[in-house]
């Protein structure tokens, strides 16, 4: 039994601790925002915060977050009111949206560090998420927007 | 939208609903919408809700638009909205059944109706289909408030979802009319002359935010692998490493080896461990059922398999591209004939000039970020099915379970999800059939994920190509003469866009060389298109600079292009102030593109680092001519999509097959286009025509290759001839 703070919400999980945190989010608490792409740490889709940074949930046993905060899509904001989730809907980001997860729950970790970034700042930080649709500029975009609006 | 409901039986719908329930139904005349009274008195007859209204004014309307990113879900019902006259704001959009004799279009080249929403298919196949319904909607609810209201239909008029008498301002909802009014036994016949001018359009040119968008940004749109079901297992599949070949012990001197069996693979270890439920043995490999995921993958991952022998044992790309050319050179080979046209061997005879050039290309990857997945349960007596997978094809998957399961059609639903990405993967239904057949054996509900690494090995890949172009030209310059041979694998997917309908030279000749490796190929977003587009632009551009002619003008001048082509290019030049010299360092090359009925011309900006043979693209241009856009910015979204996807498969990804196996296996080795190689400005236009909707999902991806390929020689004297170009193939290019 692994206990930690999820979105909020205290949760214990009856999983092995060497489960990976994605599943354990995913199947074993059943908040399905975060998504599987790769397993290996490579495509930014299972983005999760972790005290506030931004980690690979695939890459991190349920057990490394005994005690700790962590945070999905789901609890970024209660009604899709963050900046990002709003400069989202306002740039028509999503295609297949199945990144998208990830690539927000990464976008909020840089605003809450640097709140007006550059475009260069962006991309530096950004460079780790997949975007196969290729949305990568209405990202730039909406990271943008979500800097100005706030 | 509620996607994991049970759907409930047709009739149940037909009769619980209040309002108007429009149905529709197939006949030999094709898809056409049918009253409720009709409907019912049609015994056995396919019938489905199609458009409802309820009173309260909201309209139901049922797409068959598959989400996999390009917008159809939401592009669809608007065409029939359109027509109606209907409030948007008050329209839901559902998902239709897998039914493909109802919802399915007709095959352009084919006499069957289809669901699969694949080629960049869905608004230029449902299109027509789409407004009539809407159309005759529209006209029911007229005649309802004209009867009502005692005046005649031909004086009333329709603002969105209100009837209107012009005469004394009366109004009446469609939501109050749903209240009282019926369905005529037949339902009036539209003439598309009377479909709304597109002057009149209130939606169809005018860009909706897309309706699937909101739950993308919060994690609540529901992927298959989303999917949760009371008392589901979880399976992961290892399949034979070598395609198409089965866990078995092979033995030489039988002819079935499917009775080879566990004794082939470490069964009693994988079944030992904690959480596994079954090894479950599928055609082409394996699959460990578990409580959870994780479990079921730590047993995938732990098999020990022997496999029997395939086709494609010791297979190797590399060598099977050098074959290729000698498959061109052998005057014995089968050819299949594609095009033939005029006299092409006395264009050559008599020519002035004859060009020559080769071209190569790579398998390529879907790479689709969510893997493939689906979740079947079985019913306790085993004769009824539901599936829930993201499909481009939802009435194949329904085939596919059906025929694994020895089930007929109607005992399966089909329950349409978001995909994760498509790209001309998810038309089969083979991963949802596997699942099926796991279903089938642990008697549970199951979900099948496959692993990134599955998802690669058994990737259905674009061929991998050799072609050869030859031209022949007049005294004049003109291209009189042309033949264009493609080698390999994938039959018809080797040859999309390999004829030039844009160009008018008078003499072709086509073919495609084909060989069998037994490799899982694919359709992919524009196929063929990605290695033809590029051997017939790279090959244009080699004469046009060979004659010192400006690129456009010698597709003008000497390649005959057609007034639409021309068309295209213009706009291009205009947009990308074609005629301006580029900063230091930079060159821009242009390629037409085509797929799917649409034109369009692009030119790619480009830079070279001669150290590391890396090309960075700064700006790319597309003017496309589609014909009528029905969602602009769904439309744009599309162009740049595949603007993108070409930039990664040219630059980036390539596939390789070496011992029967392929060799990528994750995103560190089969690399895609990130954040920090998109260029600096992507500027896409349409044309303004008036003509029916093409494809465009796909549009955006064929002329990347060319177009860099083009601007690389400008800047360097050489030509790229293989597909992709990598780093190292760029400086081998430069050392040549």
């Amino acid at each position: 039994m692994v206990s930690f703070t999820l979105n909020n919400r205290q949760v214990s999980v009856d999983a092995d601790p060497r489960t990976p945190l994605l599943w354990a989010i995913r199947d074993h608490v059943g908040l399905t925002g975060t998504k599987y792409g790769c397993g290996a740490g490579l495509c930014g889709a299972c983005t999760i915060h972790v005290d506030g940074t931004a980690q690979r949930s695939c890459q991190i046993d349920v057990g490394a977050v005994a005690g700790k905060t962590v945070v999905t899509i789901e609890g970024l904001s209660p009604n899709s009111s963050h900046s990002l989730q709003k400069a989202w809907v306002a740039e028509e980001v999503p295609q297949c949206g199945y990144c998208q997860s990830g690539q927000i729950m990464k976008a909020a970790e840089l605003l809450a560090k640097n709140p007006k970034p550059s475009r260069a700042d962006i991309i530096a930080h950004m460079d780790s998420n997949i975007c196969r649709c290729g949305t990568y500029h209405r990202i730039i975009a909406a990271i943008q927007r979500a800097a100005m609006e706030g | 939208m509620t996607m994991i409901d049970t759907t409930p039986s047709r009739r149940s719908v037909l009769a619980g609903l209040g309002g108007l329930t429009f149905c529709i139904a197939v006949g030999s005349d094709g898809v056409r919408l049918m009253s409720q009274a009709q409907a019912n008195a049609l015994a056995n007859a396919s019938v489905t809700p199609w458009v409802r209204i309820a009173p309260d004014g909201t309209i139901t309307i049922l797409s068959a638009g598959a989400e996999m990113g390009q917008g159809s879900m939401t592009s669809l019902p608007l065409i029939v909205a359109e027509e109606m006259d209907a409030d948007w704001s008050k329209v839901a959009i559902e998902w239709t059944p897998a039914d493909a004799s109802v919802y399915g279009y007709k095959n352009p080249i084919g006499t069957e109706q289809l669901m699969w929403i694949v080629g960049s298919r869905a608004v230029q196949l449902y299109f027509t289909q789409l407004r009539t319904a809407g159309a005759q909607v529209r006209k029911v609810l007229i005649a309802n408030a004209a009867q009502k209201w005692g005046v005649d239909a031909a004086t009333l008029k329709t603002e969105p979802s209100v009837v209107i008498n012009p005469a004394n301002g009366a109004r009446m909802t469609y939501g109050e009319i749903a209240a009282f009014g019926t369905i005529p036994a037949t339902l009036p016949a539209v003439d598309p002359k009377e479909f709304k001018e597109r002057k009149d359009f209130r939606l169809i040119g005018k860009s909706q935010p897309r309706r699937d968008t909101p739950s993308k940004v919060n994690g609540t749109a529901q992927y298959a692998i989303d999917v949760k079901l009371p008392g589901m297992v979880y399976a992961s599949t290892l399949h034979s490493p070598v395609h198409n070949a089965q866990a078995g012990i092979w033995d030489p001197g039988k002819q079935d080896q499917s009775a080879a069996a566990p004794e082939s693979w470490n069964d009693a270890e994988i079944k030992a461990m904690k959480g596994v439920i079954a090894v479950v043995k599928l055609a082409n490999g394996l699959a460990v059922v578990a409580d959870h995921f994780e479990t079921a993958k730590a047993g995938r991952d732990a098999l020990k398999v022997k496999w029997t022998r395939a086709k494609a044992d010791g297979f190797n790309s590399d060598q099977a591209l050098a074959d290729y050319v000698r498959i061109h050179a052998d005057p014995n080979a089968q050819a299949a004939k594609l095009e033939e046209k005029g006299d092409v061997k006395t264009a050559f005879a008599s020519a002035a000039k004859t060009y020559h050039a080769e071209f190569r290309s790579d398998y390529g990857y879907h790479a689709q970020m969510e893997p493939l997945n689906a979740v079947v349960r079985l019913n306790e007596a085993g004769n009824k099915a539901e599936v829930w997978e993201g499909s481009q094809a939802p009435d194949e998957s329904r085939k596919a379970v059906a025929k694994a399961l020895g089930l007929k059609e109607e005992q399966v639903d089909f329950h349409q999800c978001y995909m994760g990405g498509g790209f001309g993967r998810r038309s089969l239904g083979d991963y949802a059939a596997e699942c099926a057949l796991i279903a089938k054996e642990v008697r549970r509900p199951v979900k099948l994920i496959w692993t990134r690494e599955e998802d690669i090995a058994q990737g259905m890949f674009r061929p991998q190509s050799f072609q050869c172009l030859e031209a022949a030209t007049d005294a004049s310059g003109k291209v009189t003469g042309w033949k264009h041979c493609v080698v390999g694998d994938g039959e018809f997917l080797l040859i999309t866009g390999i004829k030039i309908p844009y160009y008018g030279v008078p003499n072709q000749y086509i073919e495609r060389r084909g060989v069998s490796h037994g490799i899982k190929l694919k359709h992919w977003r524009a196929v063929g298109h990605v290695f033809n587009t590029f051997a017939i632009e790279s090959f244009v551009d080699q004469m046009a600079v060979d004659q010192g002619m400006d690129p456009i003008e010698f597709r003008f001048e000497r390649m005959g292009a057609t007034p639409k082509a021309r068309k295209v290019f213009e706009a291009l030049a205009q947009m990308s102030d074609y005629k301006a010299k580029r900063p230091d360092g930079r060159a821009l090359g242009i390629s037409i593109t085509e797929r799917s009925g649409s034109l369009g011309a692009g030119a790619v900006e480009i830079s070279l680092d001669r150290t590391s043979g890396k090309i960075r693209v700064h700006k790319v241009w597309a003017a496309i001519d589609g014909g009528l856009i029905v969602q602009p910015g769904a439309a744009k979204a599309n162009v740049e999509s595949a603007i993108i996807y070409g930039l990664s498969s040219i630059l980036h990804e390539r596939v390789t097959i070496k011992d029967g196996a392929v060799e990528q296996s994750n995103f560190h080795d089969y690399s895609l286009m990130r954040m920090s190689d998109l260029p600096e400005e992507m500027n896409v236009t349409f044309v303004d025509v008036d003509t029916r909707p093409t494809g465009l999902g796909e549009i955006g991806n064929p002329f990347i290759a060319g177009a860099i390929s083009n601007a690389f020689y400008r800047l360097t004297s050489k030509r790229l001839r293989h597909l992709p170009f990598t780093p190292e193939r760029v400086l081998e290019t430069l050392k040549a």
